[in-house]
Protein backbone atom coordinates (compact mmCIF):
# COMPACT_ATOMS: atom_id res chain seq x y z
CA UNK A 1 0.00 0.00 0.00
CA UNK A 2 1.30 4.09 -0.95
CA UNK A 3 1.82 6.18 1.47
CA UNK A 4 -1.03 8.20 -0.11
CA UNK A 5 -3.54 5.76 0.11
CA UNK A 6 -2.86 5.13 4.32
CA UNK A 7 -3.22 9.01 4.19
CA UNK A 8 -6.76 9.36 2.50
CA UNK A 9 -7.91 5.76 4.37
CA UNK A 10 -6.98 8.00 7.73
CA UNK A 11 -8.27 11.20 7.25
CA UNK A 12 -11.63 11.07 5.73
CA UNK A 13 -13.54 13.57 7.74
CA UNK A 14 -13.97 16.63 5.79
CA UNK A 15 -12.37 19.92 6.46
CA UNK A 16 -15.17 21.52 7.18
CA UNK A 17 -16.16 19.07 9.73
CA UNK A 18 -12.59 18.79 11.18
CA UNK A 19 -12.53 22.84 11.63
CA UNK A 20 -15.65 22.64 13.43
CA UNK A 21 -14.24 19.87 15.96
CA UNK A 22 -10.99 21.56 16.36
CA UNK A 23 -12.90 25.11 17.34
CA UNK A 24 -15.04 22.78 19.78
CA UNK A 25 -11.72 21.54 21.56
CA UNK A 26 -10.26 23.94 21.67
CA UNK A 27 -13.05 25.64 23.22
CA UNK A 28 -13.11 23.09 25.62
CA UNK A 29 -9.56 22.98 26.40
CA UNK A 30 -9.85 27.17 26.86
CA UNK A 31 -12.86 26.93 29.43
CA UNK A 32 -10.85 24.52 31.46
CA UNK A 33 -7.43 26.33 31.25
CA UNK A 34 -9.38 29.06 32.78
CA UNK A 35 -11.19 27.21 35.62
CA UNK A 36 -8.27 25.45 36.79
CA UNK A 37 -5.69 28.55 36.48
CA UNK A 38 -8.04 31.02 37.55
CA UNK A 39 -11.13 29.10 39.62
CA UNK A 40 -14.12 30.78 40.81
CA UNK A 41 -13.33 32.16 43.68
CA UNK A 42 -12.45 35.90 43.91
CA UNK A 43 -12.56 37.49 40.20
CA UNK A 44 -12.18 34.24 39.24
CA UNK A 45 -11.83 35.00 34.84
CA UNK A 46 -10.56 38.37 34.99
CA UNK A 47 -6.72 37.13 36.70
CA UNK A 48 -6.85 36.48 33.38
CA UNK A 49 -5.89 40.08 32.12
CA UNK A 50 -5.27 41.61 36.07
CA UNK A 51 -2.23 39.15 36.60
CA UNK A 52 -0.60 40.78 33.48
CA UNK A 53 -1.98 44.20 34.54
CA UNK A 54 -0.33 43.91 37.96
CA UNK A 55 2.90 42.96 36.60
CA UNK A 56 2.97 46.11 33.49
CA UNK A 57 1.57 48.60 36.76
CA UNK A 58 4.38 47.18 38.82
CA UNK A 59 7.07 48.08 36.17
CA UNK A 60 5.69 51.48 35.44
CA UNK A 61 5.71 52.35 38.49
CA UNK A 62 9.31 51.47 38.94
CA UNK A 63 10.46 53.00 35.70
CA UNK A 64 8.61 56.15 36.83
CA UNK A 65 10.37 56.32 40.55
CA UNK A 66 13.84 54.80 39.18
CA UNK A 67 13.64 57.50 35.93
CA UNK A 68 15.11 54.85 34.02
CA UNK A 69 14.20 55.95 30.63
CA UNK A 70 17.10 57.80 29.12
CA UNK A 71 14.91 59.61 26.47
CA UNK A 72 14.15 62.93 27.90
CA UNK A 73 10.90 63.65 26.00
CA UNK A 74 9.89 60.13 26.17
CA UNK A 75 6.23 60.38 28.24
CA UNK A 76 7.54 57.48 31.11
CA UNK A 77 3.81 56.01 31.55
CA UNK A 78 2.96 55.39 28.60
CA UNK A 79 6.67 53.96 27.52
CA UNK A 80 6.53 51.79 30.01
CA UNK A 81 3.22 50.46 29.28
CA UNK A 82 4.07 50.15 25.93
CA UNK A 83 7.05 47.90 26.53
CA UNK A 84 5.82 45.88 29.04
CA UNK A 85 2.78 45.29 27.43
CA UNK A 86 4.70 43.53 24.30
CA UNK A 87 7.33 41.57 26.76
CA UNK A 88 4.44 39.90 28.45
CA UNK A 89 2.65 39.24 24.95
CA UNK A 90 5.70 37.16 23.24
CA UNK A 91 7.38 35.79 26.33
CA UNK A 92 4.44 34.17 28.08
CA UNK A 93 3.03 32.11 25.17
CA UNK A 94 6.27 30.19 24.92
CA UNK A 95 6.26 30.02 29.11
CA UNK A 96 2.85 28.56 29.16
CA UNK A 97 3.45 26.10 26.28
CA UNK A 98 6.64 24.80 27.58
CA UNK A 99 5.55 21.64 29.46
CA UNK A 100 1.90 22.31 28.25
CA UNK A 101 2.05 18.37 27.05
CA UNK A 102 2.93 16.40 30.04
CA UNK A 103 0.10 17.46 31.87
CA UNK A 104 -2.61 17.26 29.58
CA UNK A 105 -1.31 13.72 27.93
CA UNK A 106 -4.62 12.27 30.00
CA UNK A 107 -6.85 13.76 28.02
CA UNK A 108 -5.60 12.74 24.33
CA UNK A 109 -7.15 9.59 24.99
CA UNK A 110 -10.18 11.43 23.48
CA UNK A 111 -9.33 11.42 20.33
CA UNK A 112 -9.68 14.91 19.01
CA UNK A 113 -7.25 16.15 21.30
CA UNK A 114 -4.55 17.26 19.58
CA UNK A 115 -1.24 18.31 20.54
CA UNK A 116 -1.57 21.97 19.01
CA UNK A 117 -4.82 21.96 20.51
CA UNK A 118 -3.32 22.19 23.68
CA UNK A 119 -0.87 24.79 22.45
CA UNK A 120 -3.63 26.55 20.70
CA UNK A 121 -5.90 26.66 24.17
CA UNK A 122 -2.76 28.31 25.90
CA UNK A 123 -1.82 30.60 23.52
CA UNK A 124 -5.16 32.04 23.10
CA UNK A 125 -5.66 32.65 26.52
CA UNK A 126 -2.07 34.36 26.41
CA UNK A 127 -2.79 36.92 23.72
CA UNK A 128 -6.40 37.42 25.31
CA UNK A 129 -5.16 38.18 28.70
CA UNK A 130 -1.84 40.48 27.35
CA UNK A 131 -4.10 42.58 25.06
CA UNK A 132 -7.24 42.95 27.46
CA UNK A 133 -4.59 44.08 29.68
CA UNK A 134 -2.74 46.33 27.59
CA UNK A 135 -6.00 48.16 26.02
CA UNK A 136 -7.50 48.41 30.16
CA UNK A 137 -3.90 50.31 31.08
CA UNK A 138 -4.03 52.13 28.07
CA UNK A 139 -7.60 53.34 28.58
CA UNK A 140 -7.35 54.08 32.02
CA UNK A 141 -4.25 56.05 32.03
CA UNK A 142 -4.94 58.22 28.81
CA UNK A 143 -9.11 58.61 31.25
CA UNK A 144 -6.65 59.98 33.36
CA UNK A 145 -4.49 62.05 31.56
CA UNK A 146 -1.14 60.32 32.09
CA UNK A 147 -0.89 59.03 28.90
CA UNK A 148 -1.46 60.81 25.85
CA UNK A 149 -3.76 59.21 23.19
CA UNK A 150 -2.05 57.03 20.44
CA UNK A 151 -1.51 58.43 16.77
CA UNK A 152 -1.50 55.61 14.58
CA UNK A 153 -4.12 52.55 16.19
CA UNK A 154 -3.52 50.35 12.64
CA UNK A 155 0.24 50.54 13.05
CA UNK A 156 -0.31 49.63 16.74
CA UNK A 157 -2.29 46.83 15.60
CA UNK A 158 0.77 45.85 13.43
CA UNK A 159 3.05 45.68 15.80
CA UNK A 160 1.06 43.76 18.28
CA UNK A 161 -0.51 41.40 15.67
CA UNK A 162 3.47 40.70 14.73
CA UNK A 163 4.62 40.45 18.54
CA UNK A 164 1.33 38.14 18.57
CA UNK A 165 2.94 36.03 15.63
CA UNK A 166 6.45 35.67 16.94
CA UNK A 167 5.86 34.85 20.65
CA UNK A 168 2.93 32.08 18.93
CA UNK A 169 5.33 30.89 16.75
CA UNK A 170 7.77 30.55 19.15
CA UNK A 171 5.24 29.15 21.72
CA UNK A 172 4.59 25.86 19.55
CA UNK A 173 8.44 25.65 18.65
CA UNK A 174 9.68 25.55 22.15
CA UNK A 175 6.66 23.65 23.39
CA UNK A 176 7.30 21.28 20.97
CA UNK A 177 11.17 21.22 21.25
CA UNK A 178 10.47 20.41 24.89
CA UNK A 179 8.98 16.94 23.89
CA UNK A 180 11.99 15.74 22.45
CA UNK A 181 14.43 16.93 24.96
CA UNK A 182 14.19 18.48 28.71
CA UNK A 183 16.89 20.90 27.83
CA UNK A 184 14.49 23.20 26.07
CA UNK A 185 12.64 23.99 29.25
CA UNK A 186 15.99 24.63 31.15
CA UNK A 187 17.05 26.89 28.66
CA UNK A 188 14.17 28.93 27.98
CA UNK A 189 14.25 30.38 31.53
CA UNK A 190 17.15 32.13 31.41
CA UNK A 191 17.33 33.03 27.73
CA UNK A 192 13.66 34.68 28.79
CA UNK A 193 14.90 36.67 31.07
CA UNK A 194 18.30 37.85 29.54
CA UNK A 195 15.79 38.70 26.64
CA UNK A 196 13.59 40.67 28.26
CA UNK A 197 16.21 43.97 28.51
CA UNK A 198 17.19 43.32 25.11
CA UNK A 199 13.84 43.12 23.92
CA UNK A 200 13.50 46.76 23.16
CA UNK A 201 11.03 46.82 26.31
CA UNK A 202 13.37 49.54 27.94
CA UNK A 203 14.70 51.47 25.39
CA UNK A 204 14.26 52.68 21.88
CA UNK A 205 16.97 51.45 18.62
CA UNK A 206 18.11 55.17 18.29
CA UNK A 207 19.31 56.00 21.66
CA UNK A 208 21.83 53.02 21.07
CA UNK A 209 25.30 53.75 19.50
CA UNK A 210 24.46 52.75 15.73
CA UNK A 211 27.18 49.48 16.28
CA UNK A 212 24.84 48.11 18.65
CA UNK A 213 21.67 49.00 16.79
CA UNK A 214 22.40 46.36 14.44
CA UNK A 215 22.84 43.93 17.06
CA UNK A 216 19.99 43.93 18.54
CA UNK A 217 17.92 44.50 15.39
CA UNK A 218 18.90 40.97 14.67
CA UNK A 219 16.05 40.26 17.44
CA UNK A 220 12.86 40.00 15.92
CA UNK A 221 10.57 41.37 18.75
CA UNK A 222 12.29 44.38 18.85
CA UNK A 223 11.28 45.14 15.36
CA UNK A 224 7.48 44.93 16.49
CA UNK A 225 7.73 47.14 20.10
CA UNK A 226 9.32 49.76 16.98
CA UNK A 227 6.26 49.87 15.19
CA UNK A 228 3.95 49.67 18.27
CA UNK A 229 5.94 52.68 19.89
CA UNK A 230 5.70 54.34 16.30
CA UNK A 231 1.92 53.78 16.26
CA UNK A 232 1.70 55.12 19.64
CA UNK A 233 3.82 58.09 19.63
CA UNK A 234 4.28 58.53 16.26
CA UNK A 235 6.68 61.02 14.68
CA UNK A 236 7.58 62.53 18.49
CA UNK A 237 10.10 58.89 18.13
CA UNK A 238 12.53 57.87 15.22
CA UNK A 239 11.69 54.13 15.17
CA UNK A 240 14.00 51.36 13.48
CA UNK A 241 12.38 48.51 12.25
CA UNK A 242 11.84 46.18 8.98
CA UNK A 243 8.53 44.46 8.59
CA UNK A 244 9.71 42.25 6.53
CA UNK A 245 12.78 40.57 8.06
CA UNK A 246 10.71 40.25 10.95
CA UNK A 247 7.94 38.83 9.19
CA UNK A 248 10.87 36.29 7.77
CA UNK A 249 12.01 35.02 11.05
CA UNK A 250 8.41 34.75 11.97
CA UNK A 251 7.68 32.49 9.30
CA UNK A 252 10.33 30.35 9.76
CA UNK A 253 9.86 29.83 13.02
CA UNK A 254 5.69 28.79 12.01
CA UNK A 255 7.36 26.22 9.67
CA UNK A 256 10.11 25.01 11.84
CA UNK A 257 6.96 25.04 14.52
CA UNK A 258 4.46 22.90 12.79
CA UNK A 259 6.74 20.21 11.49
CA UNK A 260 8.14 20.07 15.09
CA UNK A 261 4.70 20.00 16.40
CA UNK A 262 4.17 16.97 13.50
CA UNK A 263 6.79 14.84 14.80
CA UNK A 264 5.73 15.18 18.26
CA UNK A 265 2.01 14.62 17.64
CA UNK A 266 2.48 11.43 15.84
CA UNK A 267 4.61 9.70 18.89
CA UNK A 268 2.50 11.14 22.01
CA UNK A 269 1.89 8.44 24.27
CA UNK A 270 -1.41 9.21 26.18
CA UNK A 271 -0.74 8.43 29.67
CA UNK B 1 -17.70 -0.82 9.91
CA UNK B 2 -14.02 -0.57 11.85
CA UNK B 3 -11.27 -2.02 9.43
CA UNK B 4 -7.69 -2.13 10.88
CA UNK B 5 -5.40 -3.21 8.13
CA UNK B 6 -1.50 -4.00 8.69
CA UNK B 7 -1.39 -2.09 11.54
CA UNK B 8 2.52 -1.70 13.19
CA UNK B 9 3.28 0.27 16.26
CA UNK B 10 7.33 0.53 17.90
CA UNK B 11 8.83 2.53 20.37
CA UNK B 12 11.75 3.99 20.32
CA UNK B 13 13.44 2.75 23.78
CA UNK B 14 17.21 2.43 25.50
CA UNK B 15 17.60 -0.72 23.99
CA UNK B 16 16.88 0.41 20.13
CA UNK B 17 13.38 -0.29 18.89
CA UNK B 18 11.05 -2.28 20.30
CA UNK B 19 7.49 -3.27 17.70
CA UNK B 20 4.35 -3.93 19.96
CA UNK B 21 2.03 -4.46 17.44
CA UNK B 22 3.32 -6.30 14.05
CA UNK B 23 1.08 -6.18 11.15
CA UNK B 24 -2.31 -6.66 13.34
CA UNK B 25 -5.28 -7.49 11.06
CA UNK B 26 -9.01 -6.86 12.42
CA UNK B 27 -12.20 -6.31 11.17
CA UNK B 28 -15.22 -5.54 13.66
CA UNK B 29 -18.98 -4.77 11.93
CA UNK B 30 -22.00 -2.90 13.62
CA UNK B 31 -23.02 -5.01 16.74
CA UNK B 32 -20.40 -7.45 16.32
CA UNK B 33 -18.38 -7.95 20.22
CA UNK B 34 -15.13 -8.99 19.41
CA UNK B 35 -12.72 -9.80 22.85
CA UNK B 36 -8.78 -10.06 22.51
CA UNK B 37 -6.93 -12.31 25.13
CA UNK B 38 -3.45 -10.89 25.84
CA UNK B 39 -0.65 -11.52 28.78
CA UNK B 40 0.64 -8.29 30.27
CA UNK B 41 2.67 -6.94 27.78
CA UNK B 42 1.41 -8.39 24.76
CA UNK B 43 0.39 -4.99 23.46
CA UNK B 44 -3.62 -4.95 24.14
CA UNK B 45 -3.30 -1.57 25.60
CA UNK B 46 -1.55 -0.48 22.84
CA UNK B 47 -3.90 -1.89 20.19
CA UNK B 48 -6.84 0.01 22.34
CA UNK B 49 -5.12 3.16 22.02
CA UNK B 50 -4.53 3.19 18.27
CA UNK B 51 -8.24 2.04 17.48
CA UNK B 52 -9.39 4.89 19.49
CA UNK B 53 -7.21 7.28 17.95
CA UNK B 54 -5.33 8.67 20.74
CA UNK B 55 -2.04 7.49 19.61
CA UNK B 56 -0.75 7.36 15.38
CA UNK B 57 0.60 4.07 13.97
CA UNK B 58 3.85 3.67 12.64
CA UNK B 59 2.56 1.98 9.63
CA UNK B 60 -0.63 0.62 8.72
CA UNK B 61 -3.95 2.55 9.30
CA UNK B 62 -7.33 1.96 11.34
CA UNK B 63 -10.32 2.66 9.36
CA UNK B 64 -13.53 4.42 11.19
CA UNK B 65 -16.73 3.82 9.96
CA UNK B 66 -18.37 4.10 13.23
CA UNK B 67 -17.84 6.08 16.29
CA UNK B 68 -15.86 4.90 18.88
CA UNK B 69 -15.78 5.61 22.49
CA UNK B 70 -12.57 6.33 24.51
CA UNK B 71 -11.65 3.37 26.70
CA UNK B 72 -14.18 2.84 29.28
CA UNK B 73 -14.34 4.21 32.78
CA UNK B 74 -10.90 5.93 32.15
CA UNK B 75 -10.58 7.75 35.14
CA UNK B 76 -6.95 9.36 33.96
CA UNK B 77 -8.55 12.73 31.86
CA UNK B 78 -10.36 14.08 35.58
CA UNK B 79 -9.01 17.48 36.27
CA UNK B 80 -8.59 17.22 40.32
CA UNK B 81 -9.48 20.62 40.93
CA UNK B 82 -12.58 20.95 38.67
CA UNK B 83 -15.50 19.53 39.92
CA UNK B 84 -17.57 16.43 38.50
CA UNK B 85 -20.01 18.73 36.71
CA UNK B 86 -17.12 20.31 35.50
CA UNK B 87 -14.99 17.32 34.05
CA UNK B 88 -18.85 16.42 32.44
CA UNK B 89 -19.36 19.57 31.14
CA UNK B 90 -15.26 19.20 29.12
CA UNK B 91 -16.00 15.72 28.18
CA UNK B 92 -19.83 16.92 26.31
CA UNK B 93 -17.96 20.20 24.77
CA UNK B 94 -15.39 18.00 23.33
CA UNK B 95 -17.40 15.67 21.69
CA UNK B 96 -20.39 18.00 20.96
CA UNK B 97 -23.15 17.17 23.22
CA UNK B 98 -25.58 19.07 25.52
CA UNK B 99 -24.60 18.85 29.19
CA UNK B 100 -27.48 20.17 30.58
CA UNK B 101 -29.50 17.05 29.15
CA UNK B 102 -27.18 14.47 30.93
CA UNK B 103 -26.37 16.12 34.17
CA UNK B 104 -29.74 14.21 35.84
CA UNK B 105 -28.56 10.86 34.16
CA UNK B 106 -24.28 11.34 35.67
CA UNK B 107 -25.35 12.53 38.60
CA UNK B 108 -28.15 9.78 39.52
CA UNK B 109 -25.98 7.13 37.83
CA UNK B 110 -22.53 8.00 39.52
CA UNK B 111 -24.07 7.93 43.11
CA UNK B 112 -22.12 10.77 43.83
CA UNK B 113 -24.93 13.23 45.46
CA UNK B 114 -23.86 16.81 46.77
CA UNK B 115 -20.21 15.47 45.91
CA UNK B 116 -21.28 16.06 42.11
CA UNK B 117 -20.57 19.84 42.45
CA UNK B 118 -16.93 18.96 44.72
CA UNK B 119 -13.42 19.09 43.18
CA UNK B 120 -12.59 15.70 41.87
CA UNK B 121 -9.65 15.67 44.23
CA UNK B 122 -11.99 15.05 47.38
CA UNK B 123 -13.19 12.14 46.10
CA UNK B 124 -12.02 8.56 47.10
CA UNK B 125 -11.06 6.35 44.10
CA UNK B 126 -13.84 4.35 43.94
CA UNK B 127 -15.99 7.58 43.66
CA UNK B 128 -13.80 8.75 40.59
CA UNK B 129 -14.88 5.37 39.21
CA UNK B 130 -18.00 5.55 39.44
CA UNK B 131 -18.09 9.22 37.69
CA UNK B 132 -16.14 8.09 35.00
CA UNK B 133 -18.39 4.90 34.14
CA UNK B 134 -21.39 7.47 34.31
CA UNK B 135 -19.55 9.94 31.86
CA UNK B 136 -18.41 7.23 29.63
CA UNK B 137 -22.15 5.83 29.41
CA UNK B 138 -23.91 9.64 28.96
CA UNK B 139 -22.23 10.18 25.57
CA UNK B 140 -23.17 7.75 22.82
CA UNK B 141 -21.40 5.59 20.66
CA UNK B 142 -21.37 3.07 18.19
CA UNK B 143 -18.44 0.86 19.71
CA UNK B 144 -17.63 0.26 22.75
CA UNK B 145 -13.46 -0.03 23.89
CA UNK B 146 -13.43 -1.46 26.88
CA UNK B 147 -9.69 -2.51 28.53
CA UNK B 148 -9.78 -5.03 31.51
CA UNK B 149 -12.92 -6.19 32.72
CA UNK B 150 -15.18 -3.58 34.30
CA UNK B 151 -14.88 -3.67 37.79
CA UNK B 152 -16.57 -0.42 39.45
CA UNK B 153 -17.08 -0.04 43.13
CA UNK B 154 -19.12 -2.88 45.10
CA UNK B 155 -21.00 -6.08 43.45
CA UNK B 156 -24.53 -3.60 43.51
CA UNK B 157 -22.63 -1.04 41.46
CA UNK B 158 -20.62 -4.02 39.77
CA UNK B 159 -23.84 -5.17 38.33
CA UNK B 160 -25.52 -1.97 37.86
CA UNK B 161 -21.91 -1.03 35.27
CA UNK B 162 -23.23 -4.60 33.79
CA UNK B 163 -26.73 -3.90 32.78
CA UNK B 164 -26.24 -0.53 31.84
CA UNK B 165 -23.29 -1.66 29.40
CA UNK B 166 -23.97 -5.18 28.34
CA UNK B 167 -27.69 -5.40 28.58
CA UNK B 168 -28.65 -1.87 27.64
CA UNK B 169 -26.32 -1.46 25.20
CA UNK B 170 -26.03 -5.13 23.41
CA UNK B 171 -26.80 -4.23 20.31
CA UNK B 172 -23.59 -2.34 20.21
CA UNK B 173 -20.63 -3.29 18.56
CA UNK B 174 -18.03 -3.76 21.64
CA UNK B 175 -13.85 -4.30 21.51
CA UNK B 176 -12.74 -5.88 25.27
CA UNK B 177 -9.42 -6.69 26.16
CA UNK B 178 -8.60 -8.66 29.21
CA UNK B 179 -6.59 -11.46 30.09
CA UNK B 180 -8.79 -13.12 31.32
CA UNK B 181 -11.07 -15.90 29.13
CA UNK B 182 -14.19 -16.27 30.89
CA UNK B 183 -15.08 -12.10 30.80
CA UNK B 184 -14.59 -12.47 27.45
CA UNK B 185 -16.72 -15.73 26.73
CA UNK B 186 -19.34 -13.98 28.50
CA UNK B 187 -19.17 -10.98 26.59
CA UNK B 188 -17.73 -11.55 23.25
CA UNK B 189 -18.87 -13.02 19.78
CA UNK B 190 -15.68 -14.63 19.15
CA UNK B 191 -11.80 -13.99 20.76
CA UNK B 192 -9.03 -13.44 19.01
CA UNK B 193 -5.65 -13.97 20.78
CA UNK B 194 -2.62 -11.71 21.20
CA UNK B 195 0.47 -12.96 21.50
CA UNK B 196 3.86 -10.46 21.07
CA UNK B 197 2.50 -7.92 19.08
CA UNK B 198 1.02 -10.60 16.62
CA UNK B 199 -3.06 -11.19 16.60
CA UNK B 200 -4.09 -14.98 16.10
CA UNK B 201 -7.77 -15.55 15.07
CA UNK B 202 -10.08 -18.34 15.55
CA UNK B 203 -13.23 -19.88 14.25
CA UNK B 204 -14.22 -21.03 17.76
CA UNK B 205 -13.43 -19.78 21.43
CA UNK B 206 -12.68 -22.35 22.80
CA UNK B 207 -9.82 -22.63 20.07
CA UNK B 208 -9.08 -19.39 20.95
CA UNK B 209 -9.09 -20.13 24.24
CA UNK B 210 -6.82 -23.49 24.59
CA UNK B 211 -3.95 -21.83 22.27
CA UNK B 212 -3.87 -18.90 25.01
CA UNK B 213 -3.40 -21.77 27.52
CA UNK B 214 -0.79 -22.94 25.56
CA UNK B 215 1.45 -19.40 25.26
CA UNK B 216 1.92 -20.45 28.97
Amino acid sequence: MTIASTKSMRNKTPLHRSLKIQMRVIGALLMREVLTRYGRHNIGFMWMFVEPMMFTLGITALWTFTKMHHGASMPIVAFAVTGYSSVLLWRNMPARCVGAIQPNLSLMYHRNVKVIDVFAARILLEVAGATTSFIVLSVFFIAIGWMQGPQDVLKILLGWFMLAWFGASLAVLMGSLNERSEIVEKLWHPAAYILFPLSGAAYMVDWLPPAAQKVVLYLPMVHGVEILREGYFGSAVRSHYNIPYMASVCLGFTILAFTQERYVSKRVIPE
Amino acid sequence: MITITDLCKSYDTRQGEVTVLDHVNLTIKPGEKVGILGRNGSGKSTLIRLISGAEQPTSGSVHRGMSISWPLAFTGGFQGTLTGMDNLRFICRIYGVDANSLVDFVQDFSELGPYFNEPVKTYSSGMRARLAFAISMAVDFDCFLIDEVVAVGDSRFHEKCRIELFEKRKERAMIIVSHQPEFIKEHCDHAVVLVSGRLHSFEHFEEAQAFYHAQG
